[in-house]
């Protein structure tokens, strides 16, 4: 059951990884060209709470973020970003325990579509999230827990 | 002191870990499938196939030649349905040999490749990542037939009896066999399920999955460093490239799955 | 020296699922070799698509991203025959381009 406090924290959250992106939008232009590396080397969730540019991050029931419930390996976990919206600008993936919490930034053309994926690394069982930054600024997410086990004979 | 009265550790550990996660499995199996299912499609063994397939064709070696005339026991360069009938009987070579040894002595006979060098190189070094990728490939090439090996030659049934014996034979220091943690129905390390290798295991399971893209690796595997590694787990010294003993629990293996449809290069933990 | 990429681009209707499977280690820099010294991170940072020459999608990645990556996109507007082509950038300065065509 989401309360309201669970709600903004969640938020809070992916307002804090993508402060580490930079990606008010405004910023996103200019940036379109390089790579993005402060975005990448965030270190934590507590460190891509700084320099917020984007809009507060809002939970949608528009975006969704595809994973597995359990990974039987942490090496290739798989992770779909989608958006059931029109004008989205980036779908972004990130993982919340990770060193490096953003995983992918996707700037879609109006030609694909917003639903793309990829396979990530999981250091630890981990929540990871979809977001979705549009084109009028707003900024959308969705998160799920994957599990990480460790298999077989330890490796 | 008698080693059988001692139970190895490890596996005694392993079973109870086993035992006590049992309730919780039911919906963790599910996971774990539904995980496995999200990976079916894109598995990088893709990669390796067309490395495989290119390298077949490759002029390479003293000799400059390809392998495109190496016969993998169906005759010379016929490569699909070759992968289910192995290992098998060799007439010029006059012995029972599986695919990846078989494919050292082509590389050797046509291109002119030093075979006991290959056979020495450590797995995933130079020559031998090429042997994978071509076991890759022409795997690939019988994915969905059945596994179908000869038990005609004199020197197949040889292979398969001594093949028995080494699945059963417990050694090392951990008092290990193959049969320790395949020689039964239902057995489970963690999360992963132990196919009963005695017998038939189904479609896909066991012999029939092998070559596999690891994904806690990242690295591609051939039957002969799976069977490299469960030595190592065992604790016991690995057998060696292409030797005898791999090649007979391969044939052990192997016709036990008889009927089995193969699915490899399958994706693996 | 780079490994190709497998690239597949399926037509159903008006759209085409395109597949990449990208040779890569994707080596996050996090880890150490046996003596115990770092392994120097090694990891695609860019990645773009293009349909008939048309730029479609662009993309940046972290280590993050799991070796020999995997995508996978829809494209709207794809017909048989069309040529599809990814290009992706490391962090070496590496890169690769390869194409498909969709069927």
């Amino acid at each position: 059951m989401h309360t309201r406090r669970h709600m903004l924290s969640d938020s809070a959250k992916v307002a804090a990884l993508l402060a580490a992106v930079g990606l008010a939008p405004q910023l996103a232009k200019a940036q379109a060209a390089s790579y993005n590396s402060a975005a990448f080397e965030a270190k934590n969730m507590a460190d891509a709470m700084k320099a917020l540019g984007a809009a507060v991050p809002v939970a949608s029931k528009d975006v969704t973020v595809t994973a597995p419930d359990i990974a039987e390996n942490g090496a290739v976990v798989p992770v779909g970003a989608a958006a059931a919206l029109p004008g989205v600008k980036r779908l972004l993936i990130l993982v919340e325990k990770n060193p490096a919490a953003l995983a992918a930034m996707f700037e879609p053309s109006d030609a694909v579509e917003a639903n793309i994926s990829t396979r990530v690394k999981l250091g630890q069982s981990s929540n990871v999230f979809a977001v979705a930054i549009l084109n009028d600024g707003k900024v959308l997410f969705a998160q799920k827990e994957v599990k990480v086990t460790l298999g077989g004979c330890g490796g | 002191m008698n080693a059988r009265t001692v139970k190895p550790g490890i596996a005694a550990l392993a079973l109870l870990a086993c035992a006590s996660a049992g309730a919780q499995t039911k919906s963790s199996a599910d996971g774990i499938a539904e995980y496995r299912k999200m990976l079916e499609d894109g598995n990088p063994a893709e990669l390796f196939e067309a490395k495989g397939e290119a390298l077949w064709k490759e002029k390479r070696g003293p000799k400059n030649a390809s392998l495109e005339l190496c016969d993998l026991g169906k005759g010379a360069g016929i490569v699909k349905g070759a992968f289910v009938e192995l290992p098998r009987y060799f007439a010029d070579t006059n012995k029972v040999q599986d695919l990846e040894s078989r494919l050292v002595s082509c590389m050797e006979a046509l291109q002119g490749l030093n075979a006991a060098g290959i056979s020495s190189t450590p797995f995933g070094r130079g020559e031998q990542n090429n042997v994978t990728a071509l076991a890759t490939w022409v795997a690939a090439e019988s994915r969905g037939l059945k596994f179908n090996l000869p038990q005609n030659h004199v020197e197949e049934k040889r292979s398969y009896e001594i093949g028995k014996r080494v699945f059963f034979f417990r050694g090392g220091t951990h008092d290990f066999s193959c049969a320790s943690c395949h020689g039964e129905d239902a057995k489970r390390i963690r999360l992963q399920d132990l196919p009963n290798l005695t017998k038939n295991p189904g479609d896909g399971i066991g012999f029939a999955a092998w070559p596999a893209y690891r994904v806690s690796n990242g690295q591609m595997w051939g039957m002969q460093l799976r069977l490299n590694d469960c030595y190592r787990q065992q604790r016991f010294p690995y057998p060696g490239f292409g030797s005898e003993a791999t090649i007979a629990v391969s044939t052990y293996m192997g016709v036990n799955a008889k009927g089995a449809e193969s699915i490899a290069p399958s994706i693996k933990r | 020296m780079t490994d190709p990429m497998r690239i597949r681009a399926q037509v159903a209707g008006d759209k085409a699922t395109v597949r990449v499977l990208m040779a890569h280690e994707m080596e996050t820099g996090q880890r150490k070799d046996a003596a115990g010294k770092v392994i120097p991170a090694w990891f695609i940072q860019e990645v773009s698509a293009t349909h008939n020459g048309k730029p479609v999608l662009s993309a940046q990645w972290g280590p993050s991203i799991s070796k020999n990556p995997f995508m996978q996109f829809s494209l709207k507007g794809a017909k048989v025959g069309d040529k599809i082509a990814i290009t992706w950038v490391d962090n070496k300065g590496e890169k690769r381009t390869d194409e498909a065509t969709a069927s």
